[in-house]
Formats: C-alpha cells, structure tokens, sequence
C-alpha cells in the first residue's frame, strides 16, 4: 500500500475547507456552490474510508495503513497514524455522518453558509485524526484542535443559547483534557527514565511498567477528560445544553462521533495504557455508567423539547457503552464498540428529524406537534424504523450491541445487568411515548397541517441512515469481524494484568472471561 | 586595532540598532515641517541589520569588553527582540499617522528602548543590565505618555515611571549587596564565588537574591509587584501596550534567567520555593482577575501577567528543558502579542480608542479578515493547537513535569482553561453578538497588513513545525548555564 489512505483521509477535508476560504461569497451569491463543494468532498472523504475498509485485513490485531514521520525529534514526537478494527470502524461512521450532517443542514443554515461548511470540514478533519492518531501528542492535538469549530457551529448557527451551551462545551472538555495533557507529559517523562529518551508513541507507552500509585492517578486524568466527553454521569450536563442549543448538524455529528472520541479514549488509552488503575476503578465506574443508564432514561421520559429527549437519551445509550467497557471481556467490549456504532447511526437519524421538524415549525415541543402521521407519512416512517433502532428492536443496530453488553456484563457480575436492562424498558418507553405524542392522534395545531413531507435532499440523509440500521441488525458479523482481533487483544492485555497482579491489585475483582471461562 | 575590532563582534547588533535610532535622530531634525520622511524604514534596516549580525555572531560566543557576551542564549534573545522591532514598527506605520503621534521621536525611541532590550538579554555584567534596564525604561515611560493630551496615558507614564524607578533601586540596591559580598559585579565571577558558599555562613546571600527578585520581578510584572502593568498598559497607546508587554519581558527575563541559573545557581534551592509561589500566584492572579475586565488592552494586560507566571515556571523548572521551553515560549508569546495588540491598535481611532469589549460586538460582519486574525492570535494565547501557543505552553509544562513538579504543572493547565474563557469572551463578542452600532470601515494598509499575515503564518508554522526552532532554542542553553 503506497496511497497514503490515512493522511488523505483526514487532510482531504482540510483541503477543502481551504477551497472554500477563495470561493467568494459576500452577499451568499455562491451558497448552492458551496454547499455541493462540501457535499462531494465529504462523501470523497467518505469513499476514502471504504476504501480503507475494503483493503483492510479483518484477521489482523496490528494497526495498518501505518504512516510514520518525524515531527518534533528532540521529544520522540511521531508524525504517526495507524488504524485496527476499532478505529477503522469509527473512521468510516465519521466518514458516512459528515454528508448526512451536511444534507441537514442544506435548508436550515442561511447565514454565513461559507463559514459554516469550513468549520464542518475542519471538524470533519480533527474527529478523524483523533482515531488516527498512534502518537499521543499527536492525538491531543487533534483532540483539542477538534474544540474550535465545534464551538463556533454552536456558538454561530446555534438557538437562543447558543453562546451560553458554547463556552460551556468548551471550557467543560477543556477542563478535562488538560489534566490529561499534564498524564501524557508523565507518561513520555516516565518512558524517558526508563529508557533514557521521550516517546509518546502510544504501542512504546503500552510496553512501559508503571508504578502503581502513578497509575491511579495518570488512569484518573485520562478517565476524567473522556468521562467529559461520553459523557458519563455526572459529567454530563454540558450535553443537553450543546445538543439543544447547536444546529442540527452540529447535534448529528456531536452525538453521531464526538460522543464516541470519549469512548473510543478509553478503550484506546486509559484502560490499557493503565490496566491495574482500569481493573480498580471499573467497579466505580460501571456503577456511574448504570446510574447514567437510569439517570438519562428517567431524564428524558419528562422533557417536553424532542431535541433534550433525545440528548438525554443519548447520556443513557452511552451508559451502556462505558459499563461494556467496564466488563472488561470479549463479548462486552465488542459490544462497546458496536453500541457506539448504532448509537451513532440512530441517534444521528433522530437529531436529524428533529431537525427537520424544528426547521419546519421552528419549535421543537413535543406538545407542539401530534397526528403528523396524516401529514408526512413518509418522514413518520422513517422515524419509526430510527425509533425502533435507538430502542434495541431485534433485527436492527441497537440490539446486537445491547445485548452484547448484557452479555459482557453478566459474564462479570450480573447486578449491573438488573440495573441496565431497567434502561432497555425505559428506553421503549420514553421513545415510543414521543412517537405516539409526536405522530398519532389527531392533528391537534392547525399550522401543522400544511407541512411538507420528506424533501429530495431529505431523502438523501435519510436512506442510507435507515439501511445501515437495517444492515447493522441483519449482518453484525460484517462490522464485528473487523474489530475482534483489536478487541480480543485489549481485552488480553487487560485480562493478562488482572491475573498477573490479583493479588497486588486492592479490591480488586476475579477476572471474568470470554466464553467457556469460568470466573474463580 | 583589529582586536580592538575583533573584540567588538558581540556589540554589532546593538550598534546597529542605536545607529539607526541616531539616524531617526538626524532625520527628524533635518525634515522640513509638513514633510513625511520614512523615518521607520531606516528603523527597519537598522533592526535587520541587527538580526542579520545576531545570524552570523550565532555559534561565535564572542565577547565584548568582558561585559557583553554574543552567546547563542542572547542571541536568540535578540533575535526575538527584532522581530518584536520590526513588527511594531509596521504595525505603527499606520497608527502613529493616525494619532498624530510625531514619528521621529516616536520611532527613535522605540529603536533606543530595543538597543537596550538587546543589551540588557546579552550583559554578563549585573552593573550592564542596570545601565541596560534603564535605557530600554527611560524610552518606554516617555513612550507610554507620548500621547501628551490623553491624561489617561500621563497617568500610565506617571504610574510606570515611580515604580519602575522604585524597582530599579530595589535592583541596584541588591547589586550593591552581591557587590560587597562577592567583590564583583560580573556574573561569571559571582557565580563562581558563590559556588564556594553557604547559606549559613553567609546569610546577607539571601537578601541580595530577594532584592534583585524584586527588581526583576517588577520588570516582568509578576505577582505581587504587577500592580503598575494594567494601569500602564490601558493608558498606553495600544501597539505601545503590545511592544511593552513583549519586549520589555523578554529582555527582562532573558536577564532574570541568566543572572538566577548561572550565578545564583548554587543557591537554587533557596530561591526556587520562593519563584514557585510567585509563578503560582502570578499564573492565578493573571487569570482569575482577567476574567473580571472589560476592556481589552486591561484584559489582554492580566493576560500576559499570567504568561509571565507560565515563563516563571520554565524557571523554576530549572533543566534543561525548562530553559530552552522559556526562549521558545517567549518567541511564541511575542509574536502572538504582539500580533493581537496589533489589531487593537488598527481598530481604533484618533479620538476613540475602540478598545473595549463592547466595542467588538460583530466585528466579523464588519470585518471579517481582522476578526480571524485576532482568532488565531487568542486561541494561540489560549494554548490551543495547532498554534504557537500550544507548543510553548506544552513545552513549558513539559519541563515542570519532567522535574517532577506536577503541582506547577496542574495550576499553569487549570489557570490556562480559566484564561481560555476570557479570551473566548472576545470571540463570543466578535462572532456571535450583533454590532451595536455601525462603527466606521477601517482600512488597513499593505504594510500592517503584512505584518499581521508575516504574524499569523509565523504563529502556524510555530504550532505545526517548532522543529526548528526547538533546536534553535536548545542549541541556545547549551553554550550557557
């Protein structure tokens, strides 16, 4: 392989926010342009990633399509991108949002339309180059250059408190990630001491033996700054306000991937960099994931704005991703990874009808609305089938990761699972009682009676969301093949520790298993 | 002669700096009135001279009359000091027209205050550095009230002058004690008598470090002797306030560096404890009470109090990463500063100063060009990548971390979340708030808009290949310390 797939996935967007800087656009003359200049170079972006999918190698552990540079040699800083299954999988999710994300926003955004697709792109490029990144400075900065044009999506194109949710996001992931720059400074300082020259390569930081102590506290800066992110209760109250406030593409994408950057952080840098901290603290940190299952599932039951709803119910479908996680094994890691997937294929699909409802009405009150079935059967049904997905129907995305988590955390200690699977009921329940509210009945407000049914570039975000949740819950192993080998060796790496250091590690747990192993 | 020649190698970048202030001189004097001569284009050639001669003298470690020593620390120093020259120098193109400011004085001024900056960063001689203190001072309290009928900028000048002065008795005095207890002034000598020392045994030590921390400490404006920076810095005129706040720290903490890890050295130990608390309190203070402003050029003034608490921690850090992150941050922070005050003082006007945050309010829909400048500027002061800011606060924590100072390290990332949040309440203003009231077009011209494009692309390239100048920066420890 010579095409360097990786690099041109994340630059090709950068590219082209730069082409849009020399379109001139004072007066939105050339908006149409624009945003077909945005549409074809992020399903360009899109097609490079299937491309990435199509040469991968499924039965490999090991990183591909690996690019490695020198960037900043006095410091062991890499210019260093690699991908595995997990990557590869949420690469292509970026990749696939990022058109429908600029579909959404084809009508709605009409003010400083230039803008707003080069901050799109630019996010576009970061969120791809946080799970590019093997280099953890490399990552950090693609994590924290990732901030700037998502506040500005908000901040800008936003509703009436835009400004306040903003600085919000901004300053809470901020807070969290610094801490977590002050732990990768230790860790290339440690790897310095141990070897006698930096490094921030993150397969050479895997190799290093930390002291316990230090792992504890370097585990908890790196688990904060993603806790922020996933969010995970109670770092979550950023999420609601950003996801209301920003604009319908901005609440795709933030919930579609940047919610999964937190999770994929976690599986990716805290718990294996840190497997003794991970195997202390993933008690804790399942039972915050299960109360955040309930919290958001309860939250979202009583919210009479769809877009809060949905937000909350996106701190209760990550809850389940974390305690996945937690389990530490096969079946609830892959889980994790899948759930991650269809939440956001799902919850992508539901912001992006809200969305078009809100753009519609300009409300986006559940009370508002009712009986649209009559009116747009067409778009009543395509939020059925999301419904039914973000639910965890059989046969759609949201079951096979469900239950594979279920599956996982049984395997490690079935009291969770009481606590999650009370999550699974509450989710049919705030979801459906939406839907019954939103589009049975009768049409109770007569302006609604004259709204349009699906539009043409509606159609276009909307199919491919529909059929990939069909795909995901007929062929699970399309998508779980690629990621098991990069599971099952973060799972070793932990599970390895765990048996190695069970009786160093303070209350620490008896190491549950894949299939056929029995816990002692 | 020729040694007599060959000696003077080290000195060459500041002549040529007080040639060209001398020249400024001489041209003022002979225009005709009414004439406009282009005074700051001799500034220019005078200043790269400077730099040029700093290119070939790099490497050289010449010395001067035993006093100045051409080391690639000061260099790299200087070299930094003209890029700080001749970036206010294109950035004044405009303004002091504007203002009315007269500009053979203004000019002259800027150009002596720099040949002292330059001397003060490559002075081995503590008696040097005082002589050097006050030229770079004289000209910049002169500078600060040179808008004599704003009694605003009076009062700065005023405020400046009593307590620069008070500082540099506080600084002179402590010369006089290492004086009287080393038999010397030259920093060589001093360090290595003190090497030889105790604390015990000689306890006067420890009053001639206090007293010359205090005189240096006032130059940098850290916490608690910044009481005069937001007062001299919002009456200033605002490229004033950015040549200010960038060249007068980096010549001072060139000095401060040199003078506390070569002489000083062996009494590290006593004096770091004491820089911790102040770099801590000066990164919190900078930050918590920049929060609080509403004018710019005061915020912008808490804000590079809190980087001179982040450059305090290179210090106290202490290795050699800790040394070379300092040159490094200061190259980063200037251009940087120096680029944000730059637009502060395109944006005003002659009876207006523009300059508070109010006064922003959509300035993207006026001026959409200026506004994205002044992004970057921020979000690299915010130490966000891919910026030059990023690196050098990267650096900077680096080298606490690596000598173990998580502590530090902690504080200097949470206080720089803090300032984040003052510098996004510009871009809140800029962006997200519609313009109050319709504000005249600014036109800026080609060679301040140079200067800005020259500051933007310098504070990218810094953020996404420092490479270069990394080494730059570490090749400059090694031949010192």
């Amino acid at each position: 392989m010579n095409v360097p797939l990786l690099s041109i996935s994340w630059m090709l967007p950068v590219a082209g926010a730069v082409l849009l800087v020399f379109v001139g656009n004072a007066d939105g003359q050339r908006n149409a342009l624009i945003r077909w200049i945005t549409l074809i170079v992020s399903i360009a972006v899109f097609v490079v990633t299937l491309a990435m999918w199509a040469a991968f190698n499924p039965g490999s552990a090991e990183f591909q399509f690996v690019e490695r540079r020198l960037w900043i040699p006095a410091f062991g800083i890499d210019y260093y991108l690699g991908i595995d299954g997990i990557s590869l999988l949420l690469v292509v999710l970026t990749g696939f949002l990022t058109p429908v994300a600029v579909l959404s926003s084809w009508i709605g955004i009409e003010k400083k339309v230039k803008e707003f697709y080069i901050f799109l792109l630019l996010l576009e490029a970061a969120m791809i180059g946080v799970f590019l990144s093997l280099d953890l400075f490399l990552f950090y900065v693609f994590w924290d250059a990732m901030l700037v044009p998502m506040y500005f999506l908000i901040g800008i194109w936003g509703y009436d408190q835009r400004i306040y949710a903003a600085i919000k996001f901004m300053l809470y992931t901020m807070a969290g990630s610094v801490l977590m720059l002050i732990a990768i400074l230790g860790l290339a300082y440690l790897h310095n001491a141990a070897t006698g020259s930096y490094s921030f390569d993150l397969l050479k930081l895997y190799t290093l033996d930390i002291a316990p102590t230090t792992q504890y506290w370097f585990f908890l800066a790196f688990a904060v700054a993603f806790a922020i992110k996933v969010p995970l209760f109670p770092f979550h109250t950023w999420l609601p306000d950003a996801h209301v406030q920003a604009p319908t593409a901005g609440s795709v994408i933030l919930a579609g991937v940047l919610l999964k950057m937190g999770t994929y952080g976690l599986i990716r840098f805290a718990f294996p960099l840190f497997p003794l901290a991970a195997t202390y603290f993933a008690p804790w940190i399942a039972v915050l994931a299960v109360i955040g299952i309930i919290y958001g599932a309860l939250v979202a039951m009583v919210q009479p704005d769809m877009k809060k709803l949905v937000a909350y119910s996106s701190v209760s479908h990550l809850g389940f991703v974390v305690l996945g996680i937690c389990a530490m094994n096969v079946n609830g890691m892959q889980g994790a990874v899948y759930q991650m997937l269809a939440h956001g294929v799902s919850t992508g699909g539901l912001f992006l009808i809200v969305g078009m409802l809100s753009d519609r009405r300009h409300t986006r009150l559940i009370s508002e609305f009712g009986g649209l079935k009559a009116v747009m059967p067409r778009l009543t049904a395509a939020f059925m089938i999301i419904t039914l997905a973000s639910i965890g129907l059989p046969g759609l995305n949201g079951f096979v990761g469900e239950f594979l988590i279920l599956l996982g955390a049984f395997r490690w200690d079935p009291r969770y699972v009481v606590g999650a699977g009370l999550g699974v009921i509450l989710s049919a329940v705030y979801m459906l009682w939406m839907f019954q509210r939103v589009y049975y009945g009768k049409v109770t407000h007569a302006e609604n009676r004259g709204l349009p049914d699906l539009l043409p570039h509606e159609w276009g975000s909307v199919i491919p969301l529909c059929a990939i949740a069909l795909v995901m819950g007929v062929f699970p192993m399309v998508f779980l093949r690629p990621m098991e080998p990069s599971v099952t060796r973060i799972v070793d790496r932990l599970q390895n520790t765990q048996t190695l250091r069970v009786e160093n590690a303070p209350r620490s747990r008896p190491a549950a298993a894949g299939p056929g192993e029995v816990s002692r | 002669m020729g040694a007599i020649l060959g000696s003077m190698q080290a000195i060459v970048p500041m002549l040529s700096v007080t040639l060209a202030a001398l020249a400024c001189m001489a041209a003022e004097a002979f225009r005709e009135p009414g004439e406009r001569m282009p005074v700051g284009g001799l500034g220019i050639v005078g200043l790269l001279g400077a730099g040029i001669s700093a290119a070939f003298l790099w490497n050289g470690n010449t010395v001067s009359f035993g006093v100045i020593s051409g080391d690639n620390f000061g260099l790299f120093v200087t070299l930094v000091l003209v890029v700080v020259g001749i970036l206010t120098i294109m950035f004044s193109s405009q303004v002091i027209h504007r203002d009315g400011i007269p500009p053979g004085e203004y000019y002259t001024l800027i150009l002596f205050s720099i040949a002292g900056m330059i001397m003060m960063a490559t002075a081995n001689d503590l008696l040097v550095i005082f002589i050097a203190l006050e030229v770079l001072s004289l000209a910049v309290y002169v500078l600060t009230g040179i808008r004599r009928e704003d009694p605003r900028a009076t009062e700065a000048a005023f405020k400046y002058f009593l307590l620069g002065a008070f500082s540099s008795a506080f600084f002179l005095y402590g010369i006089a004690f290492t004086f009287g207890l080393t038999g010397s002034t030259h920093l060589d000598r001093i360090g290595s008598y003190l090497a030889a020392q105790s604390l015990s045994d000689n306890p006067l030590i420890l009053v001639a470090l206090g007293l010359l921390l205090v005189g240096f400490a006032f130059k940098i404006s850290a916490v608690p002797f910044h009481m005069w920076t937001p007062d001299a810095y919002e009456g200033a005129p605002a490229i004033v306030t950015g040549f200010m706040s960038t060249g007068v720290k980096a010549a001072a903490f060139a000095a401060f560096a040199r003078v506390f890890l070569s002489s000083f050295e062996p009494f590290s130990a006593d004096w770091a404890p004491i820089v911790w608390v102040i770099a801590a309190a000066t990164m919190i203070l900078g930050t918590v009470v920049g929060v609080a402003q509403t004018n710019l050029k005061r915020m912008l003034a808490y804000s590079s109090i809190a980087h001179g608490g982040y450059l305090l921690v290179g210090l106290v850090a202490a290795n050699e990463v800790g040394k070379a992150a300092i040159l490094f941050y200061l190259a980063a922070y200037a251009i940087t500063n120096l680029a944000a005050f730059g637009v502060i003082a395109l944006l005003g006007a002659r009876d207006q100063a523009n300059d508070e945050l109010r006064d922003y309010a959509g300035l993207w829909y006026s001026h959409p060009g200026l506004s994205a400048l002044m992004t970057v500027c921020l979000l690299s002061l915010g130490g966000l990548p891919p910026t030059a800011g990023f690196i050098g606060k990267w650096y900077i924590f680096s080298a606490a971390v690596s000598a173990g100072d998580y502590g530090l390290a902690v504080i200097g990332v949470l206080t720089s979340v803090i300032s984040v949040f003052f510098y996004l309440r510009v871009v809140v203003m800029m962006y997200m708030q519609e313009r109050g009231t319709d504000a005249p077009r600014v036109h800026v011209n080609a060679v301040s808009m140079a200067a800005l494009t020259v500051s933007i692309a310098a504070i990218f390239y810094l953020g996404i290949l420092p490479t270069q100048v990394l080494d730059l920066a570490a090749q400059s420890i090694a031949t010192i310390f």
